[in-house]
């Protein structure tokens, strides 16, 4: 009997020939990422546990993103709690202001194709863009594996999705998720796992991949996963070994159902408030006065994100009465976005650009809106509230739309 | 069988995390301090009327979007005894079960149910409301015995040498 990719992954953690959906493991874990809004949560667990000693200390990364720089005055407290359990139980690995935590551990190398990964963030889904199994927890589970290495996972179902042929112009890898959401509902993928192939995937770049690996969560999805290729290999800076290359769905996997699009229908698309599987097309909406756009977030806030909305503002300005706040997902996006003159292109056309970090998407930073006001925005969610005000009405687009609209002060194709 | 009666209150479809506890009280110091904020952005007053031992009674997907442990621990502080709902987020009910926090799926109850109205739960076996039953499954071995250790940190504490059976 074939395997489904994420079989495969969970199969060769625990050292099993196959594993099937329904059966619950023990997996070994290769690596957590804890985040700055649950670190005190999880040391208060953890202590509580009463571990003498974390497990691997090499496996753990302590990322400070949601509350960098800090924006209340509690915020700090969360830091001195993280740097005295960094301290006290040797762990080695923590970045203070460098990006976002999801952003951090594919491209600082965390993550490795195959791995099992968990996170203290419900997007965590994110590292599938490079063929790891990885997926949100809560802080308890979290202290539970910082002292025993182990979690218990129930082995998902999986559904293929399966997109052949050439994207049009202006259509990006979140406006695939967007539809794809829309299509399988808030809940449609709940405990499932989503498996991506075809030729589309197969022809974009990791960035790409890890918009739509980050956004399985909000279909509801356990996990998401792509077969990891020569693209994956020199993202991660390795070749690939024997058991990765074989990260592929078998012919004669079991799949719960497998979907199936072509690239060429894919249109830009938005999410419209207040729940991401509300889906339109973007032709649908055109003319919707907007008073803010935010570009940036670990879905869509990495260079060729950026690049993506530069080119549509190059010589352009945004409409007067429009904030534009660009936030890099991390200080090498950021750099390497100077470097280009990506920033620069940005700034002339009258954008805000700030530090690197998870900034307005979780409504922590500067840029909240209040009562009646619209924002278009490149992240995740448009939950009541996330942005300031429940009264604040938030559309989840591409970036190439998001700069579109930040010209028009309306919603507009890019 | 355990059984209990309870008030309930009735909430939709997808309510999400940010709806149960928003982003902006997260780093508030103890959940007791952020369970005031309990589902403000949908209903500011409700927090404030929930008496300890209410039900919630919610459509599907109840608990979408983050992997925020506060949002079953604001609901619990609140002193909701339990959760009936068409169906829940993976990992909201993960964090529950750790928390001691019951959930129950139960695919008919929420369209005929109307807030403010007593429901009488047998663990296990069925919900009575107004002499009608709606039946319920049965939780999965692994997840009653965590519930039974009394939550994830008192099995660790176990398992620690630091408590006793």
């Amino acid at each position: 009997m074939g395997q489904t990719v994420i079989e495969k992954i969970i199969a060769h953690n625990i050292g099993a020939d196959s594993v099937k959906p329904g059966d619950i493991v023990t997996a070994q874990v290769d690596r957590v990422m804890l985040d700055d809004i649950m670190i005190p949560f999880i040391v208060d667990k953890f202590k509580e546990m009463g571990f003498p000693k974390v497990w691997d200390p090499d496996k753990v990364v302590l990322i400070y993103d949601h509350l960098v720089p800090a924006s209340q005055q509690d915020d700090t407290r969360h830091f001195k709690i993280g740097d005295a359990f960094v301290e006290q139980y040797g762990i080695k690995h923590i970045h203070r202001s460098d990006g976002i935590c999801h952003q951090l551990m594919t491209e600082a190398g965390y993550v490795k194709p195959g791995d099992v990964v968990f996170g203290t963030d419900s997007h965590t889904t994110t590292y599938g863009c490079v063929g790891a199994f990885s997926t949100g927890i809560g802080y308890t589970e979290m202290a539970a594996i910082l002292g025993t290495g182990t979690l218990w996972v129930k082995v998902p179902e999986t559904i293929r999705i399966q997109i052949d042929g050439r994207l049009p112009e202006g259509v990006m890898s979140k406006d695939i998720i967007l539809r794809l959401i829309g299509d399988l509902g808030a809940d449609g993928a709940t405990y499932r796992a989503l498996e991506f192939c075809g030729s589309t995937v197969e022809e974009m770049s990791v960035s790409s991949r890890m918009t739509m690996a980050n956004m399985a969560i909000e279909a509801g999805a356990k996990c998401a996963v792509f077969t990891p290729d020569e693209k994956t290999a020199a993202y991660c800076g390795i070749a690939l070994d024997a058991f990765q290359r074989q990260l592929v769905g078998d012919a004669d996997a079991v799949y719960l159902k497998t979907m199936t699009y072509r690239a060429e229908d894919f249109e830009p698309v938005m999410a419209c408030p207040s729940q991401v599987d509300k889906i339109r097309n973007v032709s649908e909406l055109e003319g919707t006065v907007i008073d803010q756009v935010f570009i940036g977030s670990c879905t869509n806030g990495r260079l060729e994100d950026l690049q993506a909305a530069a080119r549509v503002l190059d010589g352009k300005q945004v409409a007067p009465f429009v904030k534009l706040i660009v936030t890099p997902a991390s200080r090498k996006v950021y750099e390497e976005a100077d470097r280009l003159g990506v920033l620069r292109t940005l700034a002339e056309a009258g954008a805000i650009i700030t530090h690197p970090g998870c900034g307005l998407c979780c409504g922590r930073t500067g840029g909240i809106l209040s009562d009646g006001e619209r924002v278009v925005a490149t992240n995740n969610r448009n939950f009541l509230g996330r942005m300031g005000t429940s009264k604040v009405e938030i559309y989840l687009a591409s970036p190439a739309t998001a700069a579109a609209c930040a010209v028009a002060g309306k919603i507009v194709r890019s | 069988m355990e059984q209990f009666t309870g008030r309930v209150w009735v909430l939709g479809d997808d309510i999400d995390t940010d709806i149960i506890i928003p982003t902006e009280y997260l780093a508030m110091k103890t959940i007791d301090d952020m369970k005031q904020y309990g589902f403000s952005p949908l209903r500011p007053e409700l927090a404030a009327q929930i008496r300890e031992g209410d039900i919630i009674v919610a459509g599907k997907n109840f608990g979408c979007g983050s992997s925020r442990e506060q949002a079953p621990e604001v609901i619990k502080a609140l002193g909701i005894r339990c959760i009936l709902a068409k169906s829940f987020a993976r990992i909201f009910f993960r964090n529950s079960i750790n928390n001691g926090l019951l959930l129950i799926e139960q695919p008919d109850l929420y369209d005929d149910m109307k807030e403010g109205d007593t429901i009488t739960v047998t663990v296990n076996q069925d919900v009575d409301y107004q002499g009608k039953t709606y039946p319920i499954a049965s939780l999965p071995e692994n997840l009653v015995e965590i519930i039974n250790a009394g939550g994830l940190v008192r099995a660790m504490r176990r398992r620690n040498g630091l408590d006793q059976d």
